[in-house]
């Protein structure tokens, strides 16, 4: 029943580091991230890794595994074959603080800068009423867990540093677009906001953060595409802008 | 100076990716198979011949708008006199392929297509991309992709024509009704191919529906949205069906224009 | 060393950034104070988001006969009557605000037909009262918590030109020390966990938020972080732990396969047709009414089956009786020879509805195993059993204020804290507990700090919390903290898990003892940075503290109730129900004295059936009918 498993983990700090080999042994039915911890507790006491639920639902256990950005409690040992070597590396593109574990910080700041949701000012509690429709939109955006394999895999700051200051991610476009579709939300500028500070053109909807999600939140198709749409809406089509000054419509800007 | 994944701070890894696993083989067949269809769709559209034998015009060519169209092949009339340039006819095909071109090249799926395939930015997910700088679609040409919902309504007009055209394929050689070949088949599976493009676009999913913010006070644009939604969901087997069917019906009518084969009746 | 330490001054210190810790740092900063929010792991993934049921709150939106008082009732049923009255009465008073403020502050839960927040069945409740997304409320509400953290920031930034200038989140920190001087509360000390720097917080007010204490056990539902922090740290800072022999075992863990095992299959699983039988095949819950309940709970497969589709027809299936009834009765399947190998019973849903229903029922749950484990609960049973999921014990604090009892300035709520639930939390009530007490605990230290005077930190403070950092660098050759903690948990699993004896009970005593003097001699190697060895070290002595604390009141309480049964003692006994366990920490053990739980006033007294109350209640105390 146990097998034998070759690893190759990425150990090391912020100035130097590199792959090593370990063997271990794995169950039926485990996880990479199990495989982690017996390594953690026979083999190397201090490697580094960050996790917390390890059922898919704190998002705390991201890295990369063989490569792709990956949940290890997600990941199956059985789903690699009987001889291969699974080479596991903290996330590419954030700094590293030590092995596995990486400083996602970035994350934190960028959801700083997304307004927050703003209810309507003369709405008192237990008085709101949504329908279910309206909300469901929304909803499969909040279902996110914040791994950040999005942001992970995103290649405008993955393969281009320098974008991090004006690109908000993957993570933060749906965030955007939950509450650019929130029934009650007050505020009415997400899209020329989404536009000009948070860096929604610079996405070429090459649909990696869509791939990776582990959620399947369809990052893509539901929030992103959505949102360049509304913003072609408010920036780049005469016709609607002209409507759009003309009367206000009903629940669009 | 290093970036991306090389940046200062970020682990030390020498490689640009890590996958094992055989990610070129997306790109390089989008690379394949686009290249393929730009080839054949260049030496048609320059060909100016074998696009029309009564009753079946070639999508390529329809609808033919210029007096160098071939007799019987105008539906819409001649707006557009000859041009000639540098000594050639100036093939009417020229008039109308800018407009489903456009379509797909703005499209958010050949998109994500060509992106990865053509510029590489990024080849394939998790795997460095070769380019220095990266602006994405912030700044002009790119900032033009915006204008995908203009195409989306071009896009529309031609489905119309071309479906104009399939029925005017039950027609016989000698334009009588109530007759049907493999080219009428040919045609319509055409037409419905590229309605299905065009239903299941992005942008025709937030115009009839995805721009609201409460769907609740809007029960049918809700009800057409969730439609669109389940076709959105297959946008990509569209894209590719449907730019197959383009060819292969041009390349039915070619032949059968040629006389290369006949264009066989049922009835 | 102290030159160099890194000190931060704030009005008030929470510990723990899950539901309760975040509630009350709202709370703090809208009263104007300035907050420092400390977690062990990254912000926004506290134990919280693990919920799945839903937050329970007598809103009244599916049916309208549901009320406070109603609520009240069925928390004090499922506690067993051992709940400090007053945090049941005030939990079930202010849920239903506590439910509509997360809504205004942007939560999105599912909707009923009117477009009010839905409520579902659960377990103990007698009418549907969670509200709930999904199967993923607690992710909903820590998330919510998290946005409203970070709009208060924003407009801390406006107003002030500095984002953490009122709230600052201290991330993957461990709090090694509540500080003491004066008697009262003068700050925290602890260490980042990346680095290993040491740091100090000044602060009059530390509120405890820490959650629950999984961790001591073998098989569990709670994350790493679950290792009884909040609990070590009031004792060590002179608090007291209330009832600390109740821990609720789930009843539906997964036993196997490994990747999944401990892992809840919630309530509503069942509560929407799932069914338990045992390896014979029989539908066994039938035989585990208890009498108390035989006129709510449906004694033949008809009826029970009846109900899903006619509840106010047909009593309810009994797989949806309290958790610690069910628990039991898989236990003693288990024990009869009728259990899995792996020693569970089978939950089936998929038998009982079609693969879709149950996709968009229960998404997570379907996602979760079949993702993790290949297990596809549209198409096979699941292997559950009893898994350690919550510590109904904790601090004792004043159900108004959440004040620990016996130490100025400092607060407890959620998990953490002890007294709410009784014996036996309902389902659903977690949630509400952490926003109520939360928010309450935050009101507390607010008026604690506006009331007294400044109370800095010595020097012979810092120098003593220190000392106990350094020292597992400073051992060789000692032992290996990842060997004890196993052995703990096994210890803890056996001997004070679900079902315990007198002997077993003593046999855990002195084996805790004996742990805890190696865990003396702990080393650890590596460095500073990041090392989860280091930080092991530190949540080993917190678990020996809290299992010693559980083995030495259950080793007490000579009857069997809620989330603490005694194969010795089987039945309930109304004369235990008047006592509390108060545990208490000397420097070298804990001890464990019978304090008398506080009686009903009357007008609470007499929301209850005095026939209810004659099953829980000495003939004396019925007499009585209430205090005053």
């Amino acid at each position: 029943m146990a097998r034998k498993l070759k690893l190759r983990i990425w150990r090391g700090n912020s100035t130097d580091g590199g792959l090593q080999d370990v063997v271990v042994d794995a169950n039926e039915g485990e996880v990479v991230l199990d495989v982690i911890h017996r390594v953690q507790a026979d083999q190397m006491n201090d490697l580094a890794v960050r996790w917390n639920c390890k059922a898919g639902k704190c998002g705390s256990c991201s890295m990369e595994i063989n490569g792709k950005p990956r949940l290890a409690c997600m990941t199956r040992v059985a789903s690699f074959e009987e001889d291969e070597t699974i080479t596991l590396t903290p996330l590419r593109a954030f700094p590293v603080i030590k092995d596995l574990v990486t400083d996602v910080s970035f994350n934190y700041k960028k959801a700083m800068e997304i307004p927050a949701y703003e209810a309507p000012a003369e709405l008192k509690a237990g008085e709101a009423r949504m329908a279910q429709v309206d909300v469901e939109r929304s909803q499969e955006f909040r279902k996110c867990i914040e791994c950040f394999l999005c942001q992970d895999t995103c290649h405008v700051i993955r393969d281009h540093e320098e974008n991090k200051k004006s690109f908000a991610g993957p993570r933060f476009f749906i965030r955007i677009a939950e509450l650019d579709m929130h029934p009650l939300d007050m505020l009415r500028n997400r899209k020329q906001k989404a536009q000009e500070e948070h860096g929604l053109g610079m996405c070429n909807i090459t649909k990696c953060c869509t791939e990776v999600c582990p959620e399947h939140i369809r990052i893509t198709d539901n929030a992103i595409i959505p949102m360049k749409e509304r913003v072609v809406d408010v920036k780049y089509d005469p016709a609607r802008w002209l409507g759009s000054k003309i009367r206000k419509r009903d629940g669009i800007l | 100076m290093a970036t991306g994944v090389f940046s200062g701070g970020r682990a030390k890894i020498a490689e640009k990716t890590l996958r094992t696993d055989r990610w070129w083989l997306q790109p390089a067949l989008t690379v394949f198979v686009l290249l393929s269809f730009i080839v054949y769709a260049t030496f048609r559209a320059f060909e100016n011949a074998h696009y029309f034998a009564e009753p079946l015009i070639s999508p390529f060519y329809s609808p033919c708008l210029s007096d160098a169209c071939v007799k019987g092949s105008s539906l819409l009339g001649r707006p557009f006199g000859i041009f000639h340039v540098f000594g050639a006819t100036f093939s009417p095909s020229l008039f109308i392929l800018i407009f489903p071109l456009g379509f797909r090249m703005t499209c958010y799926y050949y998109r994500k297509a060509y992106y990865r395939a053509f510029w590489m930015s990024p080849p394939a997910c998790a795997v460095a991309e070769p380019h220095a700088k990266y602006t994405g679609e912030t700044r002009s040409p790119l900032i033009l992709q915006n204008a995908h919902r203009w195409f989306f309504y071009a896009g529309l007009v031609f489905n119309v024509i071309l479906s104009v055209d399939a029925i005017l394929a039950f027609r016989n050689p000698d334009k009588q009704w109530g007759h049907m070949s493999i080219g009428t088949l040919v045609l319509l599976a055409n037409a419905t191919f590229l309605w299905l493009y065009s239903a299941s676009c992005h942008t025709c999913r937030h115009t009839i529906g995805g721009r609201l913010r409460n769907f609740s006070k809007h029960p049918v644009r809700y009800k057409l949205w969730t439609y669109v939604s389940i076709l959105n969901h297959k946008h990509q087997n569209f894209a590719w069906v449907s730019l197959f069917g383009v060819a292969l019906c041009d390349l039915y009518v070619r032949q059968v224009s040629a006389g290369s084969i006949t264009n066989l009746y049922f009835f | 060393m102290s030159n160099s330490l890194e000190r931060y001054k704030y009005d008030i210190v929470v510990i723990g950034a899950g539901g309760a810790g975040l509630r009350a740092a709202v709370e703090a900063r809208e009263a104007g104070l300035r907050v420092a929010i400390i977690c062990k792991s990254l912000f926004g993934k506290a134990h919280t988001v693990m919920a799945e049921g839903g937050v329970a709150a007598s809103m009244g939106n599916v049916n309208d006969s549901d009320n406070w008082m109603v609520h009240f009732r069925d928390t004090m049923r499922g506690g067993k009557f051992l709940n400090h009255y007053r945090m049941a009465e005030l939990h079930a008073k202010e849920a239903p605000e506590r439910v509509w403020e997360l809504e205004m502050w942007g939560a999105l839960f599912d909707r009923t037909k009117e477009g009010k927040i839905s409520q579902r069945n659960f377990g103990g409740h007698e009418y549907p009262r969670l509200a709930h997304v999904g199967d993923r409320t607690g992710l909903e509400l820590i998330r919510t918590m998290q946005q409203r953290i970070v709009a208060l920031q924003q407009k801390d930034a406006r107003d002030h030109g500095d984002a953490e200038s009122f709230i600052k989140v201290f991330a993957e920190l461990t709090v090694t020390d509540i500080l003491k001087d004066n008697g009262k509360v003068s700050g925290a000390y602890g260490y980042w966990r990346e680095s290993g720097k040491e740091v100090l917080f000044e602060a009059p007010a530390v509120i405890l938020a820490t959650g629950g204490v999984g961790k001591t056990f073998k098989i569990t539902s709670n994350s790493w972080e679950g290792t009884g922090d909040g609990h070590a740290l009031a004792l060590k800072a002179g608090g007291n732990l209330v009832d600390m022999e109740f821990l609720q075992f789930h009843p539906t863990g997964m036993v196997w396969p490994p990747s999944v095992r401990g892992l809840l299959v919630t309530e509503s699983v069942r509560g929407d047709g799932g069914v338990l039988t045992n390896t014979d095949g029989i539908r066994f819950m039938f035989n585990y009414i208890p009498d108390v309940f035989k006129d709510k709970y449906a004694d033949n497969e008809a009826e029970a089956d009846r109900w899903y589709t006619d509840q106010a027809n047909n009593r309810r299936p009994p797989e949806l009786l309290p958790r610690d009834e069910v628990a039991r009765a898989i236990n003693s399947e288990v024990k009869a020879g009728r259990g899995t190998e792996h020693g569970g019973v089978f939950l089936d849903v998929s038998k009982r509805l079609p693969a879709d229903v149950i996709k968009k029922k229960l998404p997570s749950m379907w996602h979760q195993f079949y993702e993790l484990a290949g297990v596809d609960i549209t198409k096979e049973a699941m292997e559950v059993g009893p898994t350690c999921h919550y510590v109904m014990g904790g601090v004792e604090v004043d159900p108004d204020s959440a004040a620990a009892v016996g130490v100025p300035g400092l607060f407890a709520a959620g998990e953490v804290a002890g007294g709410m639930h009784g014996s036996n939390r309902l389902g659903g009530n977690s949630l509400s507990d952490l926003l109520v007490f939360g928010r309450r605990a935050g009101i507390g230290a607010v008026d604690y700090v506006k009331g007294g005077a400044a109370n800095p930190v010595s020097e012979t403070s810092i120098h003593t919390a220190q000392e106990k950092i350094e020292k597992p660098f400073k051992q060789e050759g000692g032992e290996n903290p990842y060997a004890l903690h196993q052995e703990l948990q096994e210890v803890a699993h056996n001997l004070i898990g679900i079902i315990r004896t007198k002997s077993e009970i003593e046999e855990a005593i002195s084996k805790i003892a004996q742990i805890r003097q190696r865990a003396a001699n702990v080393t650890v190697g590596g460095e500073r940075l990041f090392n989860p060895g280091f930080h092991l070290i530190f949540d080993l002595d917190n678990m020996l503290l809290v299992a010693e604390s559980t083995a030495k009141s259950a080793l007490l309480r000579e009857e069997s109730r809620g989330g603490h049964t005694r194969d010795d003692f089987p039945g309930m006994n109304a004369t235990w129900r008047q006592v509390n366990h108060i545990s208490s920490f000397d420097g070298n053990q804990v001890n464990v004295k019978q304090q008398s739980l506080p009686s009903m006033p009357k007008e609470l007294f007499d929301l209850f059936d005095i026939h209810e109350l004659e099953k829980y209640m000495t003939s004396e105390e019925i007499a009585k009918g209430g205090s005053n």
